[in-house]
């Protein structure tokens, strides 16, 4: 085994919080992005207008640049706002704006404009004639969407959720710019301290490429349950 | 030369001073600098790749793999960190001439962005390659051209046309990832708004003003590559009536 210098049960630590980071902004980035889809295949005007800024302007920007803007722009409006509460109310409330919500936050954000488009693009490959049927059958539109749409567009999204989550996995790195101890901090500090780079990094950069492999097979396997109703598309 | 309102305005305005707009533009020319270099290095480095990747026998082929996934399935800011502070341990760097280069901050994350664009890019030009309608390459021989001849004349132009969307995704990408340049204390356009934000504590005046240039820069770029996009694929789109 390599010898850490005693930096391996932080370094391992450090994975876990990695982990929790990106598990956390995948749910926000999902929510957000089925929020985004149905806004913009929505029918009143104000709702794709929404939408197709929050999209355009997510694309727009480096997710660095947007994780400073709410780590320190989320810090001085809370400050701002306790500063509010004290003189007016006399409330002593204070919130320290923590990195792992702002990161969270941050890639939920920006990853969810990424899967607005994807599963924009897998309801609109869901056959007309299925919701159609649906309706026939006198389901109401919230049972299409959750008995019709949702199983049948799951099968068109989960390449695009694939390919977005190996890349929200390397994103989730920037969150140790601004002070999260994730491992990437870690092995910093460590490599800082024992003037070692290639021994604290090179095992971090392995947790990563490990965990992107064991994505792949995972996202493999949704792939072909997603795809098993479908003779002869199983990919 | 500047108008009179501009001068005005600027004279009135505690943060957005000439001298911090000055630090801003000199940061917009070193990303600029950094993100145009390290995609025209890495096109240069991919395409030849590519082709490698594309050969049957392993032994070709293996290596490129190799490279693309370690740099495809690793963050960009893990591979800077070990190029920026791992260099400077490479034993006897600090006596040869390549020190007064990789000394300074710019050369290593030259280097860092350039090897992960270059592995994008291989992955991309690969799928454009292996793509190419086997009819395409029968035709080119039987017209008797040579393997380069083919190449150059057929194989390529033909995977151009359709990785340049890919490619355009990647040339945005590269430009956004450059921002992590700033921590490895380069004065890019991020760097640049770090800068003001800690002397000025105005977290949005110093990032939404450089977001917006990043946006400007992601436009005229998406702008570009729609119009490469029309001038390659120009022979499919229906004649005029």
């Amino acid at each position: 085994m390599i010898d850490l210098k005693g930096y391996g049960p932080a370094l391992a630590e450090g994975a876990v919080v990695t982990i929790e980071l990106a598990l956390l902004s995948l749910l926000l980035a999902l929510t957000l992005g089925l929020a985004g889809a149905a806004a913009k295949l929505s029918a009143n005007p104000l709702a794709r207008m929404a939408a197709s800024t929050y999209t355009t302007l997510i694309r727009g920007v480096p997710d660095l640049v947007m994780m400073l803007l709410l780590f320190y722009g989320g810090q001085v409006t809370v400050n701002a706002l306790s500063d509010l509460l004290y003189e007016h109310y006399g409330i002593d409330f204070f919130i320290q704006f923590e990195p792992f919500a702002a990161g969270v936050l941050t890639i939920g954000l920006i990853f969810g404009a990424y899967m607005t488009e994807t599963f924009r693009g897998a309801f609109l490959a869901v056959d007309a004639g299925q919701i159609e049927a649906a309706r026939a059958y006198g389901f109401t539109r919230w049972h299409t969407f959750r008995r019709v749409m949702i199983p049948q567009m799951m099968r068109h999204a989960l390449p695009g959720i694939g390919n977005n989550w190996q890349v929200l996995l390397k994103t989730t790195a920037l969150v140790s710019i601004i002070g999260l101890t994730d491992m990437v901090r870690i092995a910093d500090e460590a490599a800082k301290a024992e003037r070692s780079p290639f021994l604290f990094f090179i095992p971090v950069a392995a947790v990563y490429l490990g965990l992107t492999a064991i994505s792949e097979l995972f996202i493999k396997w949704l792939n072909k349950r997603a795809n098993r109703g479908v003779a002869g598309e199983a990919r | 030369m500047m108008p009179e309102w501009l001068l005005v305005w600027l004279d009135q305005n505690d943060i957005f001073t000439s001298s911090t707009l000055f630090h801003y533009w000199e940061g917009l020319v070193t990303t600029v600098q950094l993100v145009f270099l390290s995609l025209v290095i890495g096109f240069c480095i991919a395409l030849p790749l590519a082709v490698l990747r594309t050969n049957p026998r392993w032994w070709i082929s293996g290596p490129v793999w190799l490279f693309t996934y370690l740099f495809r399935g690793t963050p960009l800011l893990i591979q800077l960190y070990i190029i920026y502070y791992g260099v400077a341990q490479i034993p006897g760097i600090q006596q040869t001439f390549w020190w007064l280069i990789f000394r300074e901050p710019f050369y290593p994350a030259l280097l860092a962005f350039t090897l992960n664009t270059a592995a994008y890019t291989t992955e991309i030009f690969r799928g454009a390659l292996a793509a190419t309608p086997k009819g395409e390459i029968e035709a080119a021989k039987a017209y008797g051209m040579s393997w380069f001849l083919r190449l150059r004349r057929i194989v390529i132009p033909s995977a151009a046309r359709r990785a340049v969307q890919a490619y355009s995704n990647e040339v945005i990408f590269m430009l956004h990832a450059s921002a992590i340049a700033s921590v490895v204390t380069i004065v890019d356009l991020t760097g640049a708004a770090r800068n003001i934000y800690s002397r000025f504590y105005a977290p949005f005046d110093a990032f939404l003003f450089v977001a917006l240039l990043y946006m400007l820069l992601t436009f005229a770029l998406v702008f570009a590559f729609r119009k490469l996009e029309n001038h390659l694929l120009r022979h499919q789109r229906p004649a005029a009536s």
